[in-house]
């Protein structure tokens, strides 16, 4: 009873700081005892933070369900110029607790997959320091995604999206020192942090913006604003929105800002399932359905996001299809589904895209994991088969699907899990993906037809290469030995598979039809919400769709297994455009090509030409140098000995000096001390009777 | 007189009393043991600290005016407090490192403390002139501590000889104002020169030599030429209490008499505080510059820093300034203990056994061999000089707008160029610090390193966030005596 009435009376909301100092409070500990205390320590450490952050996450949840309405909660005033005020504020509403949940319940469940997951990388050499560091990051990554979600105005909303890519950046190059040419890992991370500060600089525009034309920062007061001038200030917020579209793409990794993303993968599997498929990436879905007062006002920008959005599902989706990488064909297929919620925010479908967001982040952390378990599996069956003196040729891949097969008895567990994660994210009824993309199509069927069938294109691409990676990874025969020697991991890596795996089955629940459980939660937040009605002929068309695409999966590469060393069938029958699939439609060759060659040519133009040929060879030298030498030399003789002399050397020799002779004055003798009191005291008399 | 008067003097008999039980107490611990003591004091301090804390807000005089409650007294006093704690817990290890481990310490430095306390709410020149005595007298005993070594004896004898000429000062002026007005309460003087039933010559004489006496304690110019020698002398950890506490407790006397209780004779004292205070600053930061001992050096720099405080007084002339000066003053004060803190602590952590390793050539190779360390140190020389972001940069940021809404620009640049005469002894620290090669040989004491670590945590937090800080000092004023 007492409970009940503290979850009434709204008491709970009093603990959401802990939110983020818990994990905030874990890393420090970590800093200081991680080393010394050992791999065990600091893993149960670092996840037992994040699991209390989530118990603080559920009563924040239980507070909201006596008062929906929320509540911001001021922590300390933090900038205060002129007409700019900005508070360290955490706003505890539906949409910011939705988002706590998700982010604090995946988030632990990959931090106790980690503590083994870490422990058994062959590239970790049993260094204590990096170990602990990892967690440390681990640690700093869900306190900034807290900040991000929490915030109750933009700016602390950019501290916290800027501290997300920070970790970002920190644990993709977290093995710095290996990647191609040693160097390899730590380029992935520059990329990812310079793509993303393109990103970064639309939404600092986006910023100024706001605090331009509304003088705020906060969003209550900025939608506010939006409500009451809104109409006569579309110009404005388009260009707004536009410009946070741009960070939007930085972010989540929309067309044209998405190639870091793949790129990303050179980090930890569990880094690349928690930061860039359950969290991270959402960041720019979440900022469009917070903004969604600003939104919702300008046409043109929703629509331009949902052609982004879906332009990025279809195209991700193509990549998806010829990659071999078994990381790669996530990391598209991430960028895909990112494209679903975009699309879907950008149709005004709000809670369709944070449904999708929830269910994406369970199967996609799955699969994920799921992989990474692959992976090490596969890598224990190296080691194994090395031993064993196998012939192996080197150097060896891991991640190669061509270098898998028939792991589907060795690893019967995360078979299992990963088949669930590929339905899901096939969206078969009724697993989560089904009702969630289910709503987006419906929407997108309602407000734009052409966005309707690429859309749809994208969901039977997205069944097709899940099949083929099911089909290549799992079935058929080893065709290397390390995969004839793969072997499951141990519990602390399958049990988080399983917990993800049971959500990614039933989180569709979350907001079934005729029920609406999600929508009605979130409306209370966000305020264009509508209900979207089920579709039997949208829902019928999806599944028989995702059906002709399990079937062509399993005529290509599962009724006839591919052996080793053989090329994929596909190639044959898709042709040139299988090598556009498998060279990412050259994009990246394109934007070096665009920007990054020109760029260093002018960097190299810059430097070489104009600064030190010309600049310093020429006119320094020459131009400069000879007349300064010249004017020098008269002023020297003439002016510097007589009075620049006097006048600079002077200053600081009087200082100089009048220190040195201050020493004297100083000579140690008390009654010279007291003489000095005593002329003190009478000039001070002298003066108050005189003066 | 009733209990409530007790009341407000409560962490002052708290700290007085628990001294005297300690006095006994410590008859029965060990010599080897004499942590335990250091630990009680702690106690005693903290049990004081919640006293002053139950009363916070609270405004009032007690025992006839003799004391007064206010905000500025309960400010001071937590400031007093927290010093004192700091204080214990650096002395601890330095005492046994120097063998000169005696509980003694401990009780004279709570003797000291409440004769600050008593200064933070004194309303009477006589309390003013018990309380500078009860601050002064345990600390001439505590920097003859390291007795039998010559340097302490002749600081301590130094300080005591010149600060019983000073006092002399002191109670003179006292005397003469007494004559003037007729009363030695601040309240009761107020009334006085308003109704003009003054004398006065006599008052200016009188307040002429009050603040020659008290200037003397706050080391400010022509009365500050024992500051190097006695700090230079005493043993370090007594430095660090008495280069922070006793000029704060100068200073709360110098805001209290000056500010709410001689506001009718500020037309007089205006300029001649506003010359002692430009004086003391150059003064200060331009014989610091040829120091090459470490203590000598801060004891410049102190002098120098009490001449920026100095200018809360002239600026504090203006009425309308007056209540931002002081609360302008108390924020340098907080910022100049924490910092100075800090920096002692870092000075205690080099000093060897034998009392060496204070020559700043000592610190060359800090920076490589206890990185922490040198970057403390770094924090807190940048803090003096008063580069952000750090606190001190508040500090002086504070204090020169308060001294240019005053009027007073010449003072204020005044300021700002010793300022940057300062960086040119602080920076080289630095320099020695990070860029001079060598092998420091440096102590790593738990205790002494927690104080470090909080003045420096200090040093930085308030340097970026110091509306904490602040919002506390908006909320204390002098307690007005026009009533």
């Amino acid at each position: 009873m007492v409970l009940l009435e503290v979850v009434q009376g709204g008491g709970l909301f009093a603990y959401a700081p802990l939110i983020i100092a818990l994990p905030i409070l874990g890393l420090i500990t970590n800093i200081i005892f991680g080393r010394r205390l050992g791999e065990r320590f600091a893993g149960i450490v670092a996840s037992g933070v994040v699991a209390l952050a989530f118990v603080i996450a559920i009563l924040q949840f239980l507070a909201l369900q006596a008062h929906p309405e929320g509540v911001t909660i001021p922590i300390a005033e933090w900038i205060s110029v002129g007409s700019l005020s900005v508070s360290w504020a955490i706003k505890v509403d539906t949409l910011s607790t939705t988002m706590m949940l998700m982010v604090t319940g995946v988030s632990t469940l990959i931090h106790i997959y980690a503590i083994g997951y870490m422990h058994e990388d062959v590239r970790f050499q049993g260094d204590p320091g990096r170990y602990t560091r990892f967690f440390i990051f681990f640690n700093l990554f869900v306190a900034a995604m807290m900040v991000l979600v929490s915030a109750d105005n933009y700016l602390m909303m950019f501290v916290g999206w800027e501290g997300v890519g920070l970790c970002s950046y920190l644990l993709i190059g977290f093995w710095y020192e290996k990647g191609e040419d040693g160097i390899g890992n730590a380029v992935a991370g520059k990329k990812a942090f310079i793509t993303n500060r393109i990103g970064d600089f639309g939404f600092l525009i986006a910023m100024f913006l706001i605090f331009g034309a509304v003088g705020s920062l906060g969003f209550e007061e900025v939608f506010d604003w939006a409500h009451a001038f809104g109409e006569e200030n579309v110009l404005i917020i388009s260009v707004i929105t536009l410009f946070m579209l741009l960070g939007v793409a930085g972010k989540s990794a929309q067309l044209p800002l998405f190639v870091w993303l793949p790129d990303a993968m050179a980090g930890p599997t569990p880094v690349s399932a928690l930061i860039h498929a359950a969290t991270m990436v959402t960041a720019g879905v979440y900022l469009i359905v917070r903004s969604n007062p600003l939104f919702s006002v300008t046409a043109s920008t929703s629509n331009i996001v949902a052609i982004v959005g879906t332009a990025t599902a279809f195209f991700a989706a193509t990549i998806a299809v010829g990659q071999f990488d078994i990381k790669k064909v996530l990391a598209y297929s991430t960028i895909s589904q990112l494209g679903f919620m975009v699309a879907a925010a950008g149709l005004g479908a709000y809670v369709a895209a944070i449904f999708h967001l929830i269910n994406h982040a369970f199967f996609k952390a799955l699969l994920f994991l799921a992989s990474g378990s692959v992976i090490q599996g596969i890598e224990a069956g190296h080691h194994h088969a090395e031993h064993e003196g196998a012939d192996i040729e080197e150097p060896f891949d891991p991640q190669d699907m061509r270098n898998m097969g028939g792991l589907r008895s060795r690893m019967k567990v995360t078979f299992w899990v990963y088949l669930i994660g590929a339905l899901a994210l096939s969206g078969f009824p009724p697993l989560a993906g089904f009702f969630s993309k289910d709503e987006i199509l419906v929407d997108a069927r309602l407000e734009n037809p052409a966005l309707f069938f690429l859309l749809l294109a994208a969901a039977f691409l997205t069944t097709f290469y899940m099949g083929r990676q099911v089909f290549l990874v799992f079935f058929g025969k080893a065709r290397s030995e390390p995969a004839a020697h793969a072997k499951e991991n141990p519990p602390v890596m399958w049990v988080p598979l399983v917990i993800l795996g049971v959500l990614s089955v039933v989180s569709g629940a979350l907001n079934l039809p005729k029920i609406h459980t999600l929508t009605d939660w979130l409306g209370t937040t966000i305020e264009h919400v509508h209900i979207t009605e089920f579709s039997f002929s949208v829902a019928g068309l999806a599944v028989v769709f995702s059906i002709v695409a399990v079937v062509l999966a399993w005529m290509i590469y599962g009724r006839k297994p591919i052996e080793k060393g053989e090329a994929d069938p596909l190639r044959k029958i898709l042709g040139p455009i299988f090598v556009g699939m498998e060279n990412k439609w050259w994009v990246d060759e394109l934007y070096d090509f665009l920007f990054i060659r020109p760029y260093v040519a002018i960097c190299w133009f810059l430097a070489d030409v104009v600064d030190w040929r010309i600049l310093h060879d020429w006119f320094h030298d020459s131009v400069l140098a000879s007349a300064y030498r010249n004017g020098s030399q008269w002023l020297a003789q003439v002016f510097d000995l007589g009075i620049i002399d006097g006048i600079g050397n002077g200053l600081g020799n009087i200082t100089k000096g009048a220190s040195q002779r201050l020493r004297f004055v100083e000579t140690g003798y008390v009654r010279n001390y007291a003489l000095a009191i005593l002329v003190g005291g009478l000039l001070t008399l002298t003066y108050f009777i005189f003066g | 007189m009733d209990w409530q008067d007790f009341l407000s003097v409560l962490p002052f008999i708290i700290v007085a009393g628990w001294a005297t039980i300690l006095l006994l107490v410590d008859l029965w611990i060990p010599a080897n043991r004499k942590g335990i003591t250091a630990g009680l004091a702690v106690l005693g301090l903290i049990a004081a600290i919640a006293a002053v804390i139950s009363r916070f807000g609270i405004e009032r005089e007690a025992f006839d005016g003799m004391i007064i409650v206010d905000g500025f007294s309960s400010f001071l006093q937590l400031l007093f407090l927290g010093v004192g704690v700091i204080a214990i817990a650096q002395a601890y290890d330095y005492l046994r490192r120097r063998d000169i481990e005696r509980g003694e310490y401990y009780i004279l430095l709570l003797y000291s403390l409440s004769g600050m306390l008593l200064m933070a709410s004194a309303g009477d020149l006589i309390v003013v002139f018990l309380a500078v005595e009860l601050l002064s007298i345990p600390l001439y005993v505590l920097a003859a501590f390291a007795i039998p070594k010559a340097d302490s004896e002749e600081s301590a004898l130094k300080y005591f000889l010149l600060g019983a000429f000073a006092s002399g000062f002191l109670v003179y002026g006292i005397a003469l104002v007494f004559g003037s007005t007729g009363t030695t309460a601040l309240s009761g003087m107020v009334a006085a020169i308003e109704s003009a039933e003054t004398t006065p010559i006599l008052l200016l004489v009188g307040s002429g030599m009050i603040l020659v006496g008290l200037g003397f304690k706050v080391a400010a110019v022509p009365f500050h030429m024992w500051t190097p020698d006695v700090y230079q002398g005493a043993p370090t950890s007594v430095t660090s209490f008495m280069a922070v506490g006793a000029k704060a407790g100068g200073f709360a006397a110098l805001l209290r008499i000056f500010i709410s209780a001689l506001p009718g004779a500020a037309v007089m004292w205006m300029p001649l505080t506003m010359w002692i205070a430009a004086l003391t600053m150059a003064w200060g930061n331009i014989a610091a510059i040829s120091q090459t001992n470490i203590k000598r050096m801060l004891a410049y720099s102190s002098i120098a820093h009490a001449g920026y405080i100095f200018m809360a007084l002239p600026a504090a002339a203006t009425p309308e300034v007056a209540p931002e000066a002081v609360r302008a003053a108390l924020f340098y004060l907080v910022t100049y203990a924490i910092t100075n803190l800090g920096a002692w602590g870092v000075v205690l952590a080099m000093e060897k056994a034998e009392g060496s390793g204070l020559e700043i050539e000592d610190y060359s190779g800090l920076g490589k061999k206890r990185p922490a360390l040198a970057l403390a140190m770094a924090l807190f020389m940048l803090s003096l000089t008063g580069i952000p972001p750090t606190v001190g940069f508040m500090g002086k940021f504070y204090l020169f707008q308060v001294v240019i809404d005053a009027n007073l620009i010449w003072l204020a640049l005044v300021g700002v160029v010793t300022s940057l005469i300062s960086a040119y002894y602080y920076l080289r620290v630095i320099v020695v610090m990070y860029m001079r090669d060598g092998e420091p040989e440096v102590r790593s004491e738990a205790l002494l390193n927690s104080t470090i670590f909080i003045t420096a945590f200090g040093t930085f937090f308030f340097g970026i966030l110091p509306g904490f800080l602040l919002k506390m000092i908006n909320q204390v004023s002098l307690l007005d005596l026009f009533r």
